[in-house]
């Protein structure tokens, strides 16, 4: 298992190394000049554009702009923002526990509500339950992100009054976030009903960032299910006459779900890269908007640091999943 | 049955918990995140909302609610006959807030006042580098050109030496870069090793004290007790960071905010209708413009450009792009600004007598370019709809128009070239409130090649805005501004478009509320009713 995870802690070093080269570049080559965008309908000289050119260190060669920003990053150092002068690093921190908060959350939504889901559809393949609730993935599935919030805050903020609009929390409550997860934070803050609240303001991001994970894994559940049920060894549990659940749940999902962690793992990534509509929409300070923001603005340290984090978190992720395949599937680890 | 009694317990819970804030806490649904909190830093109104209004005053303020400038930490000023010298007399006990790191041990004088402008322009001081300093609108505003030197004959006096007279001057005193921050602090966090506090941690005179920032999310400030001025309403405002405007409106339905800015134009209708809803609405400082390049034929002849004008349907504009909230432009400054000339007559929309005036001038099969921006803007929310509908209107007169469009830093720099092909759409939004700072940037020779996109150097214009520039009173500069006006419209370097239009959405227990014209939203008077 150690040489296992040694082996894929190993693919990790190109992968670092392209992101870092991909992540300097991706910036670049987009049209635009940070200190003309800057600088917006004012304009400036050409006196004062050279003395930013310099501060930036933008009349310098690529090369050399790409070997300082590489050596910066093997240390530890990714820059510092154009526009909040605050260093990449620390913006990172600040905002990623409220992504990583909201994406938790929303895969635990996603996974505790799809994989029975889909579970159930396969084993009730072709009746009512099946296509009802494929009908109702796919139709999560294809649904806009954007109008899906707002109809929920209209209905169950609006209307209803059941939720908070948007925001972690509610404005009264006010305590140091040492965590940065709110969850944690309210909880060790002592003033009552904060938990509470910062509950009630994750429930419809959670729903909205939770509800396209949630339809494909309750479909990709589904189909892996209905390939194991037909395999010969299910046949013969059921012959010596095992308990259906036994079957479905031990035999049949066990082996199931090596498509479906792929799905999660595949999910997460994209989660943690940002969900940025929903950020948006529910005024979350996650990194999302934070990039969107920043590849406006041509504000180069923070999109190439920030890809980068968000690139090397995926590979975590992706790692995790890769060790976890071999926990689930020993052939795996074995090859 | 057992189910929706368990769903009415599970609503009565959330019901408890859309609490709005407390009755002394003043919430503003703001549109986007600062990006720190020393002011001359930066250059975006959001920023300005979060630093400027509530933390700090300058040496004079704009009266809220006007462009009128009145005194702030200078209680008196004085302009010296040739123009070139302003002294200031500083008003006493003004008091510095205080924070965990920081506690004034005087009150505000002419050190700090020479600290905030020397660290913009000095390159020795050293707060000049701190925090990326690029000092934008130090720059933006000509001040390194124009300040020769600041001294400090006494404590509470401070003598602003020029290299030329300049009648802006003290509307730039009362512009955001001129806030005054804290030597003191300054230099206590210069020896503790963390400058950055300055922007981080900011230590003002006004009327709010910052309380506490979570990035993307909540800006807290407590009321300054200490205010040299009228003590705010309220005993803390808070700003909740909401970027998407119709999630901002649904928070002031809930109560969870008290104010919101920029509403979404579709739903302004639907607001005014809404019996707990208060919607507030004037004039923005702006103006959105359509710049032909008047270097290049045929467009070097003001008929030609006066013809096109006519040719532009400027109230279907108003109705299709800016939804209503716009108003048509006719002069190059917004009506909220002193010195408009109301007395001018636009062109008036007439295809017919513009097609003529163009065969008088012997242009037939014209063939141009409309640049659109790619960005919204207060002053064109829609650019590339606004091209289309002048590409219909010129499709009347014979005129085929081509749109084209850049990237948004291509387009701003693009656009300055000398020989640009086609007529460019932009806008401007006013600094300081003096027409000085529309007529003279946008339009004057200096600024061709740069922010005069018309590339329009006209000497009779040219003689009067310069004139202006340099006379004390604003009595003696208005006529010439009001002159300047009707050589524009006589020589049409642009078709003016539109001024927006800004609302502001409230709850009906807020009071006091003023819509500032220079864009700024500003909550030191407001309160809330009980």
């Amino acid at each position: 298992m150690l040489k296992y995870f040694a082996s894929r802690l190993l693919t990790f070093v190109p992968t670092f190394l392209g992101v870092t080269l991909i992540s300097f570049a991706f910036i670049r080559v987009l049209p635009g000049d940070p200190i003309i965008v800057m600088a917006g309908e004012r304009g400036l000289s050409e006196e004062r554009y050279r003395e930013l050119s310099e501060q930036f260190g933008f009349d310098r060669p690529l090369v050399v702009q790409f070997w300082e920003y590489f050596t910066g990053v093997l240390q530890g150092d990714l820059g510092q923002s154009f526009v909040t002068k605050k260093p990449v690093w620390d913006e990172f921190f600040a905002l990623f526990p409220a992504t990583l908060e909201l994406s938790i959350c929303a895969m635990v939504f996603a996974v505790a509500l799809g994989l029975p889901a889909g579970v159930i559809a396969a084993v009730n393949r072709g009746k009512f339950f099946d296509r009802a609730l494929m009908s109702t993935a796919l139709v999560g599935y294809s649904m806009p992100i954007f109008w899906w919030a707002l109809l929920l805050i209209i209905v169950f903020s609006g209307n209803l009054q059941w939720t908070p609009v948007s925001g972690r929390i509610d404005l009264i409550y006010y305590f140091p976030d040492p965590t940065g997860f709110m969850l944690i934070d309210s909880l060790t803050s002592g003033q009552k009903g904060a938990f509470a609240s910062a509950v009630r303001h994750l429930v419809l991001p959670t729903i909205v960032l939770g509800t396209i994970p949630l339809a494909v894994i309750a479909r990709q559940t589904r189909s892996a299910m209905l390939e194991v049920l037909g395999e010969d060894y299910i046949r013969t549990a059921r012959a010596k006459g095992l308990s259906p659940g036994r079957i479905n749940g031990i035999h049949a999902l066990r082996n199931a779900l090596i498509p479906v962690i792929t799905v999660i793992g595949l999910s997460v990534g994209t989660l943690l890269a940002g969900a940025i509509l929903t950020e948006t929409i529910f005024s979350w300070p996650g990194i999302g908007k934070w990039m969107v923001d920043s590849i406006f603005r041509r504000d180069y340290p923070v999109v190439q640091g920030g890809l980068l984090l968000i690139a090397v978190m995926v590979m975590i992720v992706n790692l995790t999943v890769d060790v976890l395949y071999g926990v689930i599937n020993p052939k795996i680890r074995k090859r | 049955m057992k189910q929706p009694i368990r769903l009415t317990a599970l609503a009565m819970t959330f019901a408890l918990g859309t609490t709005a804030v407390s009755a002394q806490s003043l919430v503003y649904c703001s549109e986007g995140s600062p990006e720190g909190f020393d002011p001359a830093l930066y250059t975006s109104g959001t920023t300005f909302d979060a630093s400027s209004h509530p933390i700090y005053n300058r040496l004079a303020e704009f009266k809220v609610g006007t462009t009128e400038v009145i005194p702030g930490l200078a209680e008196s000023w004085e302009v010296s006959d040739d123009g070139k010298t302003v002294t200031f007399k500083l008003r006493s006990g003004v008091k510095f807030h205080s924070n965990d790191q920081f506690t004034p041990s005087r009150d505000f004088n002419a050190e700090d006042v020479i600290f905030s402008f020397d660290r913009q322009g000095n390159e020795q001081n050293p707060y000049y580098t701190v925090s990326g300093g690029t000092w934008e609108y130090y720059g933006g505003m000509s001040m390194p050109d124009l300040i020769e030197s600041i001294e400090a004959p006494d404590p509470m006096t401070v003598v602003f030496n020029l290299t030329r007279p300049e009648a802006p001057i003290i509307a730039n005193m009362a512009m955001d870069f001129a806030s005054i921050v804290s030597k003191e602090y300054a230099d206590a966090m210069m020896a503790a090793g963390t400058p950055e506090m300055v922007n981080q941690a900011p230590i003002g005179t006004g009327p709010f004290k910052f309380q506490a920032y979570q990035k993307d999310a909540v800006i807290r400030y407590l009321r300054n007790d200490d205010y040299w001025g009228e003590p705010a309403k309220v005993e803390s405002l808070i700003f909740a960071i909401t970027p998407d405007a119709s999630v901002r409106y649904q928070k002031v339905q809930a109560g969870e905010c008290h104010v919101m800015a920029y509403p979404n134009p579709a739903d302004i209708q639907a607001m005014k209708d809404a019996a707990d809803i208060v919607v507030m609405e004037q004039e923005g400082l702006n103006v959105g413009y359509l710049a032909y390049n008047t270097t290049q034929a045929p467009f070097d002849n003001a008929k030609v450009r006066k013809a096109l004008n006519m040719a532009i349907d400027k109230q279907a504009i108003i109705d299709v792009v800016f939804q209503g909230s716009g108003q048509i432009a006719k002069n190059p400054i917004p009506p909220t600004m002193w010195s408009y000339n109301d007395d001018i007559v636009d062109d008036p929309y007439d295809p017919d007598a513009a097609k003529a005036a163009l065969e008088a001038e012997g242009v037939t099969d014209l063939k141009m370019k409309i640049w659109a921006m790619p960005v919204q803007r207060p002053y064109n929310p829609n650019a590339r709809r606004m091209a289309e509908l002048m590409q219909e209107d010129f499709a009347k007169i014979g005129v085929e128009v081509e749109i084209v469009s850049y990237e948004w830093g291509e387009y701003l720099s693009r656009s300055r070239a000398l020989d640009r092909d086609g007529a460019i759409l932009l806008g401007w939004t006013g600094d300081n409130g003096d027409p000085d700072n529309f007529l003279a940037v946008l339009l004057g020779c200096d600024g061709r090649e740069n922010s005069n996109r018309a590339q329009w150097c006209h000497q009779p214009f040219e003689d009067l805005i310069q004139k202006a520039k340099v006379l004390p009173t604003q009595a003696e500069r208005e006529p010439l501004y009001r002159e300047a006006q009707v050589i524009f419209k006589e020589q049409a370097p642009w078709a003016t478009i539109a001024h927006s239009v800004v609302f502001m959405v409230m709850r009906p227990e807020v009071e006091g509320y003023k819509v500032h014209p220079l864009g700024g939203h500003i909550f030191g008077a407001v309160g809330l009713s009980q």
